[in-house]
């Protein structure tokens, strides 16, 4: 479970987010939605820790993960973590890209991660691509490359900063496609999206951030069809 | 108008001296470049993350490497410090020019090299757990490499060409073996055609090396 109790942030006096109080369980899976500069992102990079807070927690079964003494690469193990910009690693090739992480920072043998990133891999549906590089890969692929990377490390949660944002129109589902796949299996997970046909199918609750705080959150058909908030509904109204 | 005669003979004598002198040559040359790659990333380093005298010494590093002829670099490490009564052998005398030289010139290649790998590579590795040392010499650093390795293999002709100037501190390098020789014989231009054949075959087969080296660490 991800707890999330006052959590303040600020570059520099810069305001970014304003005092979130949020909850997700185990299984469940939340999209975050608002317009750009309204925290959603940042709220992912706190959660694991890549940001540091100013005030308030961060707790990741029953760890804060802002307190001094937590091994945040530990941590980090539990949170997977997929980009806009999709981040592949541009030397290694696919099965390399994957592999990785379980060799050095779980400790696997080689032979052991090798055989974890090839089953990560055909499960995104990259089975025919081990060998190649990312330049060789499409910006979907490339994506869908990130979400095995993150899955090999068999993570708790998995954390969505705009999975589709940068990609080309034509190769959004695909990586939608992946994402739901995860969410039917059971992952947790936590998706900031623009894709409001995404967070109305696939999630379980949806939240609407604005301006650094956390307006209305619940079930997606009461944020979509019966919004609570004036800027829920003025958002909406201009994204469809 | 031209009546020089050639007298390749002496020449020929003493190619085997000239070509020991092109081993050494070479030797300070790759071992200044090995010195220069360690320290040129360093000072890299502490340039983009560390503050207050640290920092200002290495950026005076590079300033001085790169702002001041190489010439100068040299002569300060042996009439320099000779002056201050720390006399260095002529082969120390070269190898820390040269050293200082390139550390400079690399520092400013590296840190060109890390700018243009994007913070984002940085975060992505961190996001799965690795440690900011496994991030930096797994992801980062191997990307770097590609990215400084022609200017490298540059700096690489630079060094052995400019390992020349070791002739004029009194190191008996390719170019001072050359003198050496070409004013006891005064067949100077001769001696002078033939080193600059051994100069280039020297640069040629670095630049081959280095070709084929880079089809092999970088396939992507």
């Amino acid at each position: 479970m991800i707890e999330i109790h006052d959590l303040h942030k600020y570059f520099g006096t810069l305001h970014v987010l304003k005092g979130i109080d949020l909850n997700v369980e185990k299984g469940e899976v939340l999209s975050v939605i608002g317009a750009s500069g309204s925290g959603k992102s940042t709220l992912l990079y706190c959660i694991n820790g890549l940001e540091p807070v100013q005030q308030g927690r961060v707790v990741v079964d029953g760890t804060d993960v802002h307190a001094k003494g937590t091994d945040i690469n530990k941590l980090r193990q539990r949170l997977g973590m997929v980009f806009q910009q999709w981040n592949s690693f541009p030397h290694l090739t696919a099965l390399e890209n994957v592999a990785l992480a379980p060799k050095i920072v779980k400790g696997k043998s080689k032979a052991e991660a090798r055989e974890i990133a090839a089953q990560q891999l055909r499960h995104v549906g990259l089975g025919e691509k081990l060998a190649v590089y990312p330049s060789a890969l499409s910006g979907g692929q490339q994506q869908r490359l990130a979400i095995a990377r993150a899955l090999a490390m068999e993570p708790e949660y998995m954390l969505f900063d705009e999975a589709t944002s940068a990609l080309d129109p034509e190769l959004v589902g695909e990586v939608l496609e992946t994402m739901r796949m995860l969410a039917e299996e059971g992952m947790t997970m936590i998706c900031v999206t623009h894709e409001m046909g995404f967070a109305r199918d696939v999630s379980d609750r949806v939240a609407f951030f604005h301006q650094g705080v956390m307006e209305e959150i619940g079930p997606p058909e009461q944020i979509f069809s019966n919004a609570q908030s004036e800027h829920t509904r003025k958002f909406l109204a201009n994204v469809r | 108008m031209f009546d020089y005669n050639f007298h390749w003979r002496p020449v020929m004598k003493s190619l085997p001296d000239l070509l020991d002198a092109a081993f050494l040559t070479l030797q300070v040359a790759v071992l200044a470049m090995v010195l220069g790659i360690i320290i040129g990333l360093c000072l890299a380093l502490i340039r983009m993350h560390m503050k207050g005298p640290i920092r200002w010494l290495a950026s005076c590093w590079v300033e001085l490497a790169r702002n001041t002829p190489a010439l100068f670099q040299l002569f300060f490490f042996g009439f320099g410090l000779g002056a201050f009564g720390l006399h260095l052998s002529p082969y120390m005398i070269v190898l820390a020019g040269l050293t200082f030289n390139c550390a400079g010139y690399l520092a400013e290649n590296f840190r060109g090299g890390f700018n243009a790998v994007p913070d984002t590579q940085l975060r992505a590795s961190r996001s799965l757990g690795m440690t900011a040392w496994q991030a930096y010499t797994r992801i980062v650093i191997p990307q770097v490499f590609r990215i400084v390795y022609h200017p490298i293999t540059n700096q690489m002709v630079w060094a052995v060409l400019m390992s020349s100037l070791g002739m004029l501190v009194g190191f008996r390098e390719l170019s001072g073996e050359t003198q050496f020789f070409a004013s006891r014989t005064f067949r100077i231009f001769e001696y002078f055609a033939v080193t600059a054949v051994i100069y280039y075959v020297i640069v040629k087969l670095i630049l081959i090396a280095s070709r084929l080296l880079a089809t092999r660490l970088f396939r992507y």
